[in-house]
């Protein structure tokens, strides 16, 4: 599965003005619903859904990364989106490392595939330094959104 | 005292599969062992203490793979790691 299948281009948000774990989700949520991507009846159920799974465990998974997620009945296809906080935001992260990159997901509540092809995706290009680093020091969405496309063209991690 | 090799098969059984909170746990247990730790699924072989391999894999619900230890708590390691993979990564009890 490649970013381009389930990051919604018009979501991503470069420069992060959020410097809570909180602030960021409702960030990355909001990104959503102005691209169109979720109903703004769903937003406030769909946050509190995502903090809800941080509660049991959090989704910092290290190296400055964290993949907050939920699957959602309002959406019938994996929805994503990328965001970059420039001085990191305290994610309680595995590590105990700020967290610079995001990739907020959606998922299906019946298609658990999905969600776990895209997990299987952003792992396999994080481990690529270049990819990463490129990622966090990115300034506008169009970089991000280049990054994602050339990672989706094998330009990094194989 | 020698160190062997201990493999065992394993099976992903949670519906979800081995998403973040399974690799979580994966990890949290590995670590805890001095044991070299590994995953395999086709030929493709990851370290089980690092959370980013193992979402790589990508194991969906019915995966096989095999599950390598080497030193001197392998026994141990594969045991416990393999008993989390059969409770289905306390997941099985949910309706979801």
């Amino acid at each position: 599965m490649k970013f381009s299948d389930f990051i919604c281009e018009n979501a991503i948000r470069a420069e992060l003005t959020a410097d809570t774990k909180d602030g960021v989700i409702a960030e990355l949520v909001d990104s959503l619903l102005q691209a169109g991507e979720i109903g703004a009846d769903e937003k406030a159920d769909i946050i509190a859904a995502i903090m809800k799974r941080e509660d049991l465990g959090s989704t910092g998974i290290g190296r400055g990364v964290a993949v907050p997620h939920t699957k959602h009945a309002s959406v019938d296809k994996l929805v994503g989106t990328v965001g970059v906080s420039v001085d990191g935001v305290d994610f309680n992260s595995l590590d105990g490392e700020k967290v610079q990159l995001f990739f907020l997901l959606i998922s299906p509540p019946e298609r658990p595939g999905d969600h776990l092809r895209a997990l299987e995706n952003i792992s396999r290009q994080l481990r690529d330094e270049t990819f990463c680093r490129f990622l966090k020091q990115s300034k506008s969405t169009e970089d991000i959104h280049q990054l994602l496309e050339e990672a989706d063209n094998n330009q990094f991690a194989s | 005292m020698s160190s062997t090799t201990i493999t065992r098969i394993v099976t992903v059984r949670n519906s979800q599969g081995l998403h973040a909170r399974p690799a979580d746990l994966l990890v949290r247990e590995a670590s805890q062992h001095n044991a070299a730790i590994s995953l395999e699924k086709n030929g493709y072989r990851v370290d089980c203490k690092s959370i980013l391999s193992l979402l790589t894999l990508g194991a969906e619900c019915g995966t096989e793979m095999s599950l390598s230890a080497e030193g001197p708590d392998a026994e141990q390691a594969v045991a416990v790691i393999a008993d989390l993979f059969e409770c289905g990564f306390y997941e099985l009890e949910q309706a979801e």
